[in-house]
C-alpha cells in the first residue's frame, strides 16, 4: 500500500506549482484584470463623478431599457424553451433532427447577420416594411425590434438545458402519474417542472445574462436612439465613442454587477440545493 | 368481470409488436405475461394500462370498450419496472399522488389522504418511511412504494412490469411470496409480466407464454410445464433435451436409438423430441428400448445432480438430473456407459417442408 501522503519529489512539485501558476495567470489576466479596470475607470475621477454619470436621464434609460427587454424575452423563452424541449424529448417525429439544428442556429449566426435578418424583414426597405409603415407600427428602430432580435439571439439557451435532462430522465414518471389518474396540466405541474427547475432555472440565468448583453444584433435593429432604443451595452459603445469614458465605464460597471448578480444567485442556489440538484443529476435509481 | 382481449395487433418498425393476441383474464386471476425480451408482454401490459394504443382488435370488459377510456380514467394500477417513482416527492405524497389529482368533487378531505396513506403503507410493511425521498430507500422499499402509490387509487386491475427484475435474488424470492399473500388477500385481478420463468411458475395461476408478438400457450403452471404446447414453450421452460427424430419402418428413431412406434401413422417423416433432463431415467441392462450413452460429467448440484451424458451416434449431449444419494448406490463415475430412457416425451411433427405441426403434438409416457 501506498502511504495517503506520501512526499513529492521535486520536479513534481514544480510542474504543479508551474501548472497552477499558469491557470491564475490565465485568470488574472483575462479575467480578473479586465472586470478590475471597468470599475478602476469607472471610479477613476472619484465616486462623486460615478454617481453623477449613472444617474444620468440617458444611462438611466438604458438600465431601464435593457431590464425590459429581458422581463419580455426572458419570460417567451422559458414557454419556447419548454415546449420545444418537451416535443424533442417526449415524441418521434420526422424532421426532429432539423428542428435540433435550427434551435442552434442562433448560436451558429453572427449577432450581426441576426440583427440584419430583422432589418430585411422589417426595415423600412424589408420584406414587411410597406405594410408596417402603412400600418404605422414601429418595429426597426424601436423596442418591438430590440425585443425581437434579444428573443432571436437567446432562443437555444433554456431548450439547449433542458433537452439533454428531460431526455435521460425519460417518461416513466410522466406515465405513472397518467395512470394515477392526472390531467395532462396536473402532470406537467406536479411531475414534469419539478423534475426540470435546475436545469430550466440554469437555462433561465444564463438566458436572462445574455438578454442583458447582448450586444451585435441590438446594435443593428437599434438605430442608437438616445434614451429610446439604446439597451445598456449599446449606451456603454455611445458613450465611449463620445470620449466620455467615465460615463461609458460606469455603465459598463453596471452591466458588470448585472453580470456578477447572476454569478451569485447561481452559486447560493448550488449551495443551498447542492444536494437536491445532485439527485437530480444522479438521474433515475 | 372477465376481461376480453381479442385480436389486438400492434406494428412497430423492425420489432414484432403484438400479432394477433387474443386473451381471457378471469377477475381476481393471476396471470403471468412470460416471455423473452421483445416478444411483446409488455407492449401488451402497456396497451392494457392505455399507455399504447393497438392497430387493430378489441379490449373489453363486458360492454366496456377499454380502448375509448385514457389512461387516466382507466383506473388501473401499474408498477413500473424501475418503479417511476416521483423522485421530488416524500414518499407519501408518492402515494398520495393518485388521490390528490382527482377532480375537487371525488377528492377525498385531507385527514381521509392521510389516513388511507398511513394504512397503504403498513399494508406495505413501510410504516414510519413517508417521510422519506426515494432516493432514500433500497430498491425492495422502492418497489413497494410503487406498489401502494399504484393501490391508493383502489385500481380494479393491478399490472406489475417485471415487478422483480431490479432487485437482488433473496429480496426477489421473499417479495415474490408477499406480493401472492397480498394478492389473496385483495383479490385484485393481477396481470405481470416477466421473463423469469421461476418467477411465472410459481407465483400465477395461469401463465401466457410468448413469443415474438403471439400467444404461445396460456395455462396453469403445471400444464405450461408438463405439457407444452409448442416446441418454443418446451425450450423456454425449464432445461430440456431436443432430439430430431425420423421415421424409419413404423418407429420413430434418432441414429441408433429407437424412441417409440410412429403416433401418426406414417403422415409425417421427420419430428422433434423433447426430453426434459429429470424425464431421462437410468435403466437395467437389456431393458426395452434403452439408450446407451457414455457419461462425460458429473455435476454435483445439492440434492440433485447434473449428469452430461455423450450419445456417440448420433453425436449428441443429453443432460439428465438424479437424485444426488444415488450417484453413491449406483457408484457412477466418468467415462462409464450407461442406459438410459425416457420416461416422457414431447413430440412435434415436422411437415415436409421442415415447419413444426404443434397441432398434431403427441404426449408420451412410459411405466419405468
Amino acid at each position: 500500500m501506498t502511504p495517503l501522503s506520501r512526499p513529492v519529489a521535486w520536479p513534481r512539485r514544480l510542474a504543479h506549482a508551474s501548472l497552477i501558476g499558469v491557470a491564475v495567470l490565465f485568470l488574472t489576466l483575462f479575467l480578473l484584470l479586465p472586470l478590475a479596470t471597468v470599475f478602476y475607470e469607472a471610479l477613476r475621477q472619484g465616486v462623486k463623478a460615478y454617481f453623477h454619470a449613472v444617474t444620468q436621464d440617458e444611462a438611466w434609460q438604458s438600465v431601464k431599457l435593457s431590464l425590459l427587454v429581458a422581463v419580455i424575452a426572458v419570460p417567451l423563452n422559458v414557454v419556447f424553451g419548454v415546449a420545444a424541449s418537451w416535443a424533442m424529448a417526449r415524441f418521434q417525429f420526422r424532421g426532429k433532427a432539423l428542428i435540433g439544428a435550427f434551435i442552434d442556429l442562433p448560436f451558429a449566426v453572427s449577432p450581426v447577420i441576426s440583427g440584419l435578418l430583422f432589418v430585411l424583414l422589417f426595415g423600412a426597405h424589408g420584406w414587411f416594411g410597406p405594410w408596417l409603415d402603412r400600418h404605422n407600427i414601429d418595429i426597426i428602430f424601436a423596442v418591438p425590434g430590440l425585443v425581437l432580435a434579444t428573443m432571436f439571439i437567446t432562443l437555444p439557451f433554456v431548450a439547449r438545458e433542458l433537452i439533454p435532462l428531460m431526455q435521460a430522465q425519460g417518461t416513466e414518471e410522466e406515465e405513472a402519474a397518467r395512470v394515477l389518474g392526472a390531467t395532462g396540466w396536473q402532470m406537467f405541474f406536479r411531475v414534469t417542472l419539478p423534475n426540470i427547475r435546475w436545469g430550466l432555472l440554469y437555462g433561465v440565468l444564463l438566458c436572462n445574462a445574455r438578454a442583458m448583453g447582448e450586444f451585435g444584433a441590438v446594435s443593428v435593429v437599434s438605430g442608437h436612439i438616445l434614451g429610446l432604443t439604446t439597451t445598456m451595452p449599446l449606451e456603454v459603445e455611445v458613450l465611449y465613442n463620445e470620449y466620455e469614458y467615465v460615463g461609458a465605464f460606469a455603465v459598463a460597471s453596471l452591466l458588470a454587477m448585472l453580470a456578477l448578480l447572476t454569478l451569485g444567485i447561481k452559486t447560493v442556489l448550488e449551495w443551498r440545493y447542492g444536494d437536491q440538484i445532485a439527485s437530480h443529476g444522479a438521474a433515475r435509481h | 368481470m372477465t376481461l376480453k382481449l381479442s385480436h389486438l395487433i400492434r406494428r412497430f418498425a423492425g420489432t414484432a409488436g403484438l400479432d394477433d393476441v387474443s386473451l381471457d383474464i378471469a377477475p381476481g386471476e393471476f396471470l403471468a405475461l412470460l416471455g423473452p425480451s421483445g416478444s411483446g408482454k409488455t407492449t401488451l401490459l402497456r396497451i392494457l394500462a392505455g399507455l399504447d394504443y393497438p392497430d387493430g382488435g378489441s379490449v373489453m370488459q363486458g360492454d366496456r370498450d377499454l380502448l375509448k377510456i385514457n389512461a387516466r380514467q382507466r383506473s388501473v394500477g401499474l408498477v413500473f419496472q424501475h418503479y417511476a417513482l416521483f423522485r421530488h416527492m416524500t414518499v407519501a405524497d408518492n402515494v398520495a399522488f393518485g388521490l390528490r389529482v382527482r377532480p375537487a368533487r371525488s377528492r377525498p378531505s385531507r385527514t381521509q389522504i392521510a389516513e388511507r396513506v398511513e394504512a397503504l403503507l403498513k399494508r406495505v410493511h413501510l410504516e414510519g418511511y413517508g417521510k422519506r425521498y426515494p432516493a432514500q430507500l433500497s430498491g425492495g422499499q422502492r418497489q413497494r412504494v410503487a406498489l401502494a402509490r399504484a393501490l391508493a387509487v383502489e385500481p380494479e386491475l393491478l399490472l406489475l412490469d417485471e415487478p422483480f427484475g431490479a432487485l437482488d435474488a433473496q429480496v426477489r424470492v421473499s417479495l415474490r411470496r408477499w406480493l401472492r399473500h397480498l394478492h389473496e388477500e385483495l383479490g385484485l385481478t393481477t396481470v405481470f409480466v416477466t421473463h423469469d420463468q421461476e418467477e411465472a411458475l410459481e407465483l400465477a395461476d395461469r401463465v401466457a407464454v410468448m413469443n415474438n408478438g403471439r400467444i404461445e400457450q396460456v395455462d396453469t403452471p403445471e400444464m405450461i410445464y408438463q405439457q407444452p404446447a409448442t416446441p418454443f414453450v418446451c425450450e423456454f421452460i425449464g432445461k430440456v433435451n431436443r432430439l430430431t427424430v425420423e421415421r424409419r419402418g413404423g418407429q420413430l428413431v434418432s441414429g441408433s436409438a429407437t424412441l417409440c412406434d410412429d403416433p401418426w401413422d406414417g403422415r409425417y417423416e421427420r419430428a422433434l423430441a423433447y426430453v426434459r433432463p429429470e424425464q431421462l431415467a437410468l435403466s437395467a441392462h437389456g431393458q426395452g428400448d434403452s439408450w446407451e450413452a457414455r457419461l462425460r460429467h458429473i455435476y454435483p448440484a445439492g440434492s440433485v445432480t447434473h449428469l452430461e451424458l455423450q450419445w456417440e451416434e448420433p453425436d449428441q449431449v443429453l443432460e439428465m438430473d438424479i437424485a444426488s444419494e444415488q450417484i453413491a448406490r449406483l457408484s457412477l463415475r466418468q467415462d462409464m456407459t450407461l442406459r438410459v430412457r425416457p420416461k416422457v416425451c414431447t413430440l412435434f411433427p415436422l411437415d415436409v417442408d421442415g415447419h413444426v405441426q404443434a397441432s398434431d403434438r403427441v404426449m408420451l409416457r412410459w411405466d419405468v
